[in-house]
């Protein structure tokens, strides 16, 4: 009751924003640790799918590696690289890239320190040369190309996400419900607003949709997860592209916002007549009903990581060279269509030769060797044309001018 | 030096004129004094100067967003990153509102707590039953969130909100609060979460101000012939009154700034301002808490700044209004002093 309440609120509030942002980010990080068990029984029927239809192509990450590169392999430490390397982006790999860079770690005594501070952060990290690499689930824009402080930047694939539409509809658990890309954009639009419309009902003969009113959830943090779903309702519906657009935050037409993957997951589990959209992992971890989306060839196809890499492949022959490209919607009778690839970005041309030998080691062991744990922690490993797409990537890194790779 | 001769020299006034100020002398000189009171100056201009330089920042940072937009930053509750519009209406809405909303519930339940700790409570159960509510101050933001989210908003969908929306949505006024589907979160789950975590606030420092309450004045009035409830209304209340508003400002304060638990229970959703507590809102510092991260484009970052600073005035007007409240109060209680 002093004069100085003015500062301890706003101190308060401080401490509170800052706690908050930690909280959320040792909550996303104790599911991601979650995730590990409880996605491992899933996982080996996903990767045994994945070999029959991407042919030997994804399946063993060691062997898709044209005969050129073939010999190349990370297998121990490097004389002259950097011991550390630190790293901040994208939340969506963080599960993955701790795997990585812990085994990575045991292999080459590297040591590298990823934050998972957000796609938005890990864009700003590289672009302020405050991180040796950042990561980020949707690619940069031209702008903030431009705004870079250490000249070009690289966009390497490192594994691919799919997102799919969860909801939850009481005595309808176990049915798998079918939509197309123009009533999930109608739905998250507001302009369907019962689970018995006409439009769904189409798509889903035989079942027996209830006259109750839909309740649309969506992130209310920024995220990739955002950014592929919102690309993928722009891709399909020309109403949600003008009113609405892509990004990692939009401005929801309705809805209730959920933070963080597992805010939606949970918040779609606990209310009835409720859809959402998640990553993969996250449903499956939660046991969600998820629904099958119709793709480009007509199909309706459950999303499983078989697809997603699928959809990858599918778009490798027409990507531009930089690999900053949306894989929505791709053409594939099996393919996927919420699919998406995660990147880390790097500087093509870094100042420091041991670190850019260390970060090329690592990201080509991330392409090759490291693809082998992407099934397990629910990402699909890339298809082989786009390792190889990466490998040019990699190559043409150059630390203080001389080429940086090794090739060992 | 003897203890004798300094109890000497303590006894005796004389020899402090004759040798000067010994104390001071022996340890620096009298530069000490000096050196002391400016060290206290500073402290005491630091602190508000860390308030000028955090304003100052904010503003300078937010600069971008509120020169393209002006007064439409305030006043539009058009909140959208992929057409670079900014309107912060909706947040700054949700903010006063849930607070409100919080302050309402929690002043008569915490006044009512401190009450019962302090007049009606037989003495083994003051310490304990005070203790449990203050408890409540110590837990972190995020448990509450975590219990709004898998408790709290279940109950208020499936049974709180339906109660309200029949018992009192069909009343004129009152009754457009409670309208619309219940989704369990929303602004009305946001307040209620709210008015349970200002309460140990609210409820310590009341308690404080009414044990502060002369004994006199409360046995005078029973003595009287008053009942209980008549000593609380017209001897006890009246002069706490004053301490009572600080402690509902304290927690007021607290409301504001509130992230965590709030961001989880309110539904996030910046579309409309409908009237209705039972639609999804969004708060500043949920919005901020939400959509830093990943806030990549300058004028997005800029906005998003720009409700930081927006928060830091909302809080400063609230403060400065709820000053001014105790003025008033306090003045009351001056005359009502000398008419008693």
């Amino acid at each position: 009751m002093t004069t100085d309440r003015p500062e301890t609120t706003s101190r308060r509030s401080m401490v509170a924003r800052l706690s908050a942002t930690f909280a959320g980010a040792a909550f996303l990080a104790a599911c991601g640790a979650e995730a590990e068990p409880a996605k491992a029984p899933a996982a080996p029927t996903a990767a045994a799918k994945a070999e029959p239809t991407k042919a030997p192509a994804a399946a063993p990450p060691t062997a898709p590696a044209p005969a050129a590169t073939g010999a190349v392999a990370i297998t121990g430490p490097f004389e002259g690289e950097a011991k550390t390397l630190t790293g901040a982006g994208a939340t969506f790999p963080a599960a993955l890239y701790s795997k990585y860079f812990n085994e990575y770690n045991k292999l080459t005594k590297v040591e590298v320190n990823y934050q998972s501070i957000g796609s938005g952060g890990g864009i700003k990290a590289i672009s302020d040369q405050t991180a040796d690499f950042g990561a980020t689930d949707s690619p940069m824009t031209d702008a903030q190309l431009k705004e870079a402080k250490g000249g070009e930047i690289l966009h390497i694939p490192m594994a691919l996400g799919a997102v799919v539409a969860t909801y939850n509809i009481p005595g309808l658990e176990t049915t798998k419900l079918k939509f197309t890309g123009e009533t999930l954009a109608a739905i998250f639009l507001g302009t369907i607003t019962k689970w018995n419309d006409p439009k769904i009902a189409a798509d889903n003969a035989g079942v027996k949709l209830p006259a109750e009113d839909i309740v649309s959830i969506h992130r209310s943090d920024g995220s990739g997860t955002s950014f592929v779903f919102t690309d993928y309702l722009s891709a399909v519906s020309a109403e949600w592209k003008t009113k609405v657009g892509a990004s990692t935050t939009v401005n929801w037409p309705g809805g209730v916002g959920g933070k963080g993957n597992e805010g939606v997951a949970g918040e779609v589990k606990q209310t009835p007549f409720s859809i959402g959209y998640v990553e993969l992992i996250y449903a499956v971890q939660n046991k969600l009903g998820v629904g099958l989306i119709k793709n480009k060839a007509g199909q309706f196809v459950e999303p499983n990581l078989a697809g997603v890499t699928g959809a990858a492949a599918a778009a490798a022959g027409k990507v531009a060279p930089d690999l900053r490209v949306s894989i929505v919607d791709q053409d594939g009778a099996a393919t996927y269509p919420i699919s998406s690839f995660t990147w880390i970005l790097a500087y093509k041309q870094m100042t420091d030769a041991a670190k850019a030998t260390a970060l090329t080691r690592l990201l080509w062991w991330g392409t090759h060797e490291a693809q082998k744990f992407n099934g397990d922690l629910g990402y699909a490993p890339l298809p082989a044309e786009i390792v190889t797409k990466g490998e040019a990537m990699i190559k043409s890194i150059t630390g203080a001018g001389k080429p940086a790779f090794p090739g060992k | 030096m003897t203890t004798r001769d300094v109890e000497n020299e303590i006894a005796s006034p004389a020899s402090w004129t004759v040798q000067g100020p010994p104390i001071f002398a022996r340890r620096g000189g009298v530069g000490a004094d000096d050196v002391f009171k400016w060290l206290v100056y500073i402290t005491a201009f630091a602190v508000p100067a860390v308030l000028v330089a955090l304003f100052i920042l904010l503003v300078i940072d937010a600069w971008p967003a509120l020169e393209r937009f002006g007064l439409g930053f305030v006043t539009s509750s058009n909140w959208d990153n992929v057409k670079e519009q900014f309107g912060s209406l909706p947040y700054i809405y949700g903010t006063v509102v849930t607070s409100l909303l919080a302050l309402l519930i929690a002043t008569p339940v915490g006044v009512g707590a401190a009450l019962f700790v302090t007049e009606y409570a037989p003495r083994p159960l003051r310490v304990p039953v005070s203790f449990t509510i203050e408890l409540l101050a110590a837990i972190p933001s995020i448990i509450f969130g975590l219990w709004g989210f898998f408790v709290l908003t279940p109950i208020m969908r499936s049974t709180v909100e339906p109660f309200m929306k029949s018992a009192v949505g069909p009343l004129p006024v009152i009754g457009s609060l409670f309208q619309g589907p219940s989704v369990g979160k929303d602004l009305f789950t946001g307040g209620v979460i709210l008015s349970i975590m200002i309460l140990p606030t609210i409820v310590s420092i009341s308690r404080e101000v009414l044990l502060a309450v002369p004994t006199m004045q409360r046995e005078g009035m029973l003595a009287l012939g008053a009942t209980r409830w008549e000593a609380i209304r017209e001897a006890i209340i009246p002069y706490a009154r004053v301490g009572i508003a600080g402690a509902a400002i304290l927690g007021l304060a607290r409301a504001l700034g509130e992230t965590m638990a709030v961001t989880m229970v309110i539904g996030n959703s910046s579309r409309k301002i409908t009237g209705s507590l039972l639609t999804p809102g969004y708060t500043m510092a949920s919005a901020i808490a939400n959509q830093f991260t990943e806030a990549d484009n300058p004028l997005y970052f800029s906005a998003i700044v720009g409700v930081a600073a927006l928060l830091l005035v909302v809080s400063a007007i609230v403060n400065v209004a709820a000053r001014l409240m105790i003025w008033q109060i306090s003045r009351g209680v001056a005359k009502g002093g000398t008419r008693g």
